[in-house]
């Protein structure tokens, strides 16, 4: 059953896709790892750690193409599930400094000693296990999301609406964070973190690692989302991105559809900031920031919305820029090409990359079909003549 | 104060002039009393401190006020002390006369907390009669807040001739605190005083009564209750005040929301740049003040008329030519539109960013919108008050404008049918460029207003946009009341919880509150009923 789900689900643009992935995966990691430093093809640690940043917003990026790209749910606040991810997996880290900060309280992080905590508030419990932290990083997004969800679906707020009652979400969350009474860690957030399963974090094996499992999480999440929009199910999240009226009078329960995906996208979009947070070292409540959330949409309209492996693409390729054209001198006027490239994506290629190139090939495909069958044809006429 | 202070100075020292031609000088125990001054001790600056206080020379205010702000100086060798003015001239302490230089030997005559006591309430008591009501009327307030009781003959003898009512009232009160804390007050009198702080009834008359200490039994009793009283008098005036504070910032957000109204609410375009009309309005304002502080200083009170007719031009403009090059190629794709109206967010921002520099610019408050007066036990500031009275002129003249112009007429046919209303010959794409820049016209109004109370920098209409959506999504999308009254009831609301919650918390809880509130009517407060709701 499985393996049938999968086949199906996989066409070529998708299998070199992973292919790419496990690829880069592998293939970083190792060249980090057993290439002498220096040479030509050893990837340097510091571009292990840019590049495992790249692929956690590639998965984010994915998360949101499930449900912008296949079920016609713009959320404005799928950072604000990312940066819970991140912070059940800062709250873990938190926890293995141990007596190892600079006040060097066993149980206490840093910053509840200077702000005089006397005790771990209760939802600290249990992260430092990390399984605990592990479960957490899905349920924490995916249980708000499911709550949020639920009430926002079942009363059918819808398009813009929904689009801004998720900013107001992630903007209420933001606001949260910053207090210092809120118990994590206020505007600083989580930092100086140590240790991730008894490995030093900043060593280039645990990088590598991290990077590794960036990308694996990154293939998962491919083949999770694939199966999804794939299957019987995805056909009715397609239905309800066209015509949700339609597919409620014909029966389905269109807000029950929208609450798994929208749930699933969350839980997606958890884990991203669990893995990035490791590979970055911090986690603060600007990742709440409702610009950020905006930001990784345009990742998707880049790439191609619905193409899946486009959110992926858009995500790095956008990143990528971002990252070259705010270290160089060119630095002051990156808004000013990030603002111009929302504009002329949304005006010029309203598919994006991937879409784009897809229409133009099939496009391609059918003329030399079509070449092809009328050729056949003009053979087919002609041949009687020839038996004549 | 200090300026008004010296100005009071420098008129008294003219009159000293005359005053020195008229009189001959004398010596007697008012020079006496002056040349303490010079000891150098403080037991001795405090006996010439009361001595020239209870003189009745016109010189007493001129020296003790010196005293308090280090200008009074003394020489130890020639015992001769000088007054020196605001201005740099110095007259003779003991004489009045002028005189050319203060010699170099002489010094500021030292004071420490004890002797500043007693010069305030020797000033407190030399202002009491002075001609001028302002003064008078300080100075009692002054006696009453430090209630010494040296204070009370000089409020008894100003009491006696004072014809001003609010500045009797102000008196009676001084007398009654002063009382209210001389152990050998009769009864009588401290009951009476009671009742003048009650009827007073404000923070300072219940600190008084408050921390009074021992007190004959009917006192504490009439006190209790007196407290009691001030304190549900108390209880009201800041339910007014967090009234008002909620109009306030309610104001402020309909004005911010309004033009959000025009584009979002009546044409259905998620503008994300809206916030940025507003920042160039505010930077309109900026220009326009940099204008006229170097071209034409005397028309500063007068910028912000200009501005306001500027700025929706200059933002108007801007808008038609978004829409123009933008926006109507997005019609009917609202999510493309909120994207693609972010990136200009950004754009714009980066450009005012690079024109102006990422710091705030200073925009100053004419004089008619600076300073505050006082309503019973609450302070309303001028810029507050003409920014609510301005947002319902611009609500009350955009409502005029959408119900009897061609413009408006025009407008609500194509926001309502679009194909009919082109059937009907009207230009639609026309329209559509004209309301959007009238939404963002008005933003930009919005902007010159907002320049008078917030920071204008290039992120000023960022920490506008999430608030402006919420007061229209929650007021009703299409409906100009529903944005005023959601602005108002977000104001208020936020201004009351602000006192139980802090102010994060309660912004925090508004917003949870919007959550909820559009899952019960996603449509918001005032829908739309009919076809329009689902086009």
């Amino acid at each position: 059953m499985t393996p049938h789900m999968l086949t199906r689900s996989l066409d070529r643009g998708a299998t070199i896709f992973l292919l790419v992935v496990a690829a880069i995966g592998v293939l970083i990691p190792l060249s980090n790892l057993l290439l002498p430093a220096g040479s030509v093809l050893q990837v340097p640690t510091y571009l292990v750690a840019l590049w495992g940043k790249y692929v956690c917003y590639a998965i984010l990026a994915l998360a949101i193409d499930l449900i912008w790209g296949y079920c016609g749910i713009l959320s404005l606040g799928h950072g604000a599930f990312f940066a819970l991810g991140g912070y059940a997996m800062g709250m873990y880290l938190m926890r293995q400094i141990g007596t190892r900060g600079v006040y060097g309280n066993p149980i206490l992080p840093d910053f509840m000693v200077f702000l005089n905590y006397s005790k771990l508030p209760w939802y600290w419990y249990g992260f430092d296990m990390f399984w605990f932290a592990a479960l957490m990083v899905l349920v924490v997004p995916g249980l708000l999301a499911f709550c949020f969800g639920w009430l926002a679906f079942r009363s059918r707020v819808t398009g813009v609406y929904l689009s801004i009652i998720t900013q107001a979400m992630t903007y209420a969350l933001l606001l949260a964070f910053f207090r210092n009474d809120f118990g994590f860690g206020g505007n600083n957030g989580l930092t100086d973190f140590k240790d991730i399963l008894g490995l030093n974090v900043q060593a280039e094996g645990t990088r590598a690692a991290l990077f590794a499992l960036s990308c694996l999480a990154l293939i998962v999440g491919f083949l999770i989302c694939r199966a999804i929009v794939s299957s019987k199910l995805g056909k009715v999240l397609i239905a309800v991105r066209d015509a949700e009226s339609r597919t409620r009078f014909l029966g389905y329960r269109v807000e029950s559809y929208k609450l798994f995906v929208f749930t699933v996208s969350a839980c997606m979009a958890g884990v991203a900031g669990a893995l990035y947070v490791p590979q970055v070292g911090i986690i603060n409540p600007s990742e709440f920031a409702p610009g950020n959330s905006i930001e990784a949409v345009i990742w998707v309209a880049v790439g191609g919305r619905g193409t899946l492996v486009g959110a992926a693409l858009g995500a790095v390729v956008v990143n990528y820029a971002k990252t070259f054209f705010t270290s160089g001198m060119l630095a002051p006027y990156w808004l000013f090409m990030l603002g111009a490239l929302f504009i002329l994506v949304t005006l010029l290629l309203p598919k994006g990359i991937v879409g784009t190139f897809n229409a133009w090939w099939d496009q391609s495909k059918e003329k030399r079909a079509a070449a092809s069958t009328s050729a056949a044809a003009e053979d087919g006429v002609t041949q009687p003549k020839m038996a004549e | 104060m200090p300026t008004n202070l010296s100005a009071r100075l420098c008129t008294f020292v003219l009159s000293l002039f005359l005053i020195a031609f008229a009189l001959p000088a004398f010596a007697g125990p008012f020079e006496d009393a002056v040349a303490k001054f010079a000891n150098d001790d403080f037991s001795d600056t405090e006996e010439a401190i009361a001595a020239v206080a209870s003189s009745g020379n016109k010189l007493a205010f001129p020296i003790i006020s010196a005293l308090q702000d280090g200008r009074l100086m003394a020489d130890s060798d020639s015992k001769k002390v000088y007054v020196t003015g605001a201005d740099g001239k110095s007259i003779d302490a003991a004489t009045g006369e002028a005189v050319a230089s203060v010699p170099d030997s002489a010094s500021a005559v030292r004071l420490n907390n004890r002797l500043r006591r007693s010069v305030d309430a020797a000033l407190g008591s030399l202002t009491l009669q002075s001609p001028d009501v302002g003064t008078r009327l300080q100075a009692a307030q002054s006696v009453f807040k430090s209630h010494e009781e040296t204070a009370l003959e000089p409020v008894d003898a100003a009491l006696a001739k004072e014809t001003n009512k609010s500045v009797k009232t102000a008196l009676g009160e001084a007398r009654a605190a002063i009382l209210l804390f001389k152990s050998d007050a009769t009864e009588v009198e401290k009951l009476e005083a009671v009742a003048t702080l009650r009827a007073r009834g404000d923070q300072e008359a219940m600190a008084l009564l408050t921390g009074m200490g021992d007190q004959p039994a009917s006192v504490t009793k009439a006190a209790a209750s007196a407290i009691s009283s001030i304190q549900s008098s108390l209880a009201v005036w800041s339910t007014v005040q967090n009234a008002w504070y909620g109009l306030s910032l309610g104001s402020v957000l309909l004005l911010a929301a309004i033009g959000l109204a025009i584009t979002f609410g009546v044409m259905g375009v998620i503008n994300m740049a809206h916030g940025e009309m507003v920042m160039i309005g505010a930077y309109t304002t900026f220009v326009v003040q940099e204008v006229i502080r170097t071209r034409y200083p005397g028309l500063f009170d007068y910028s912000l008329l200009i501005a306001v007719p500027l700025a929706f031009l200059v933002a108007g403009a801007i808008g038609v030519l978004i829409e123009r090059s933008i926006i109507r190629f997005l019609y009917g794709r609202p999510l493309e539109t909120l994207l693609a109206t972010w990136g200009l967010s950004l754009v714009l921002q980066q450009a005012v960013r690079t024109m102006f520099g990422p710091t705030n610019r200073e925009v100053g408050n004419p004089s008619w919108m600076s300073g505050a007066f006082e309503l019973g036990q609450i302070t309303i500031t001028y810029n507050r008050l003409w920014i609510l009275v301005f947002t319902l002129a611009v609500f009350a003249i955009l409502l005029a404008m959408l119900r009897y112009t061609a413009l408006g007429l025009e407008m609500r046919a194509v926001t309502q049918n679009r194909r009919m209303a082109a059937s009907m010959g009207i230009a639609t794409s026309r329209v559509d460029a004209l309301t959007f820049g009238l939404g963002s016209g008005i933003a930009g109004i919005a902007g010159v207003a907002l320049s008078q109370i917030d920071n204008v920098s290039p992120n000023l209409g960022q920490s506008y946009i999430i608030d402006s959506f919420m007061v229209v999504v929650f007021g009703g999308v299409g409906n100009l009341w529903g944005t005023l009254v959601g602005a108002f009831t977000l104001g208020i609301a936020n201004k009351f919880l602000e006192p139980v919650a802090g102010a994060v918390l309660g912004k925090i809880a508004i917003l949870v509150l919007i959550i909820l509130f559009i899952q019960k009517r996603p449509r918001g407060l005032f829908a739309l009923k009919g076809r329009a709701v689902e086009a």
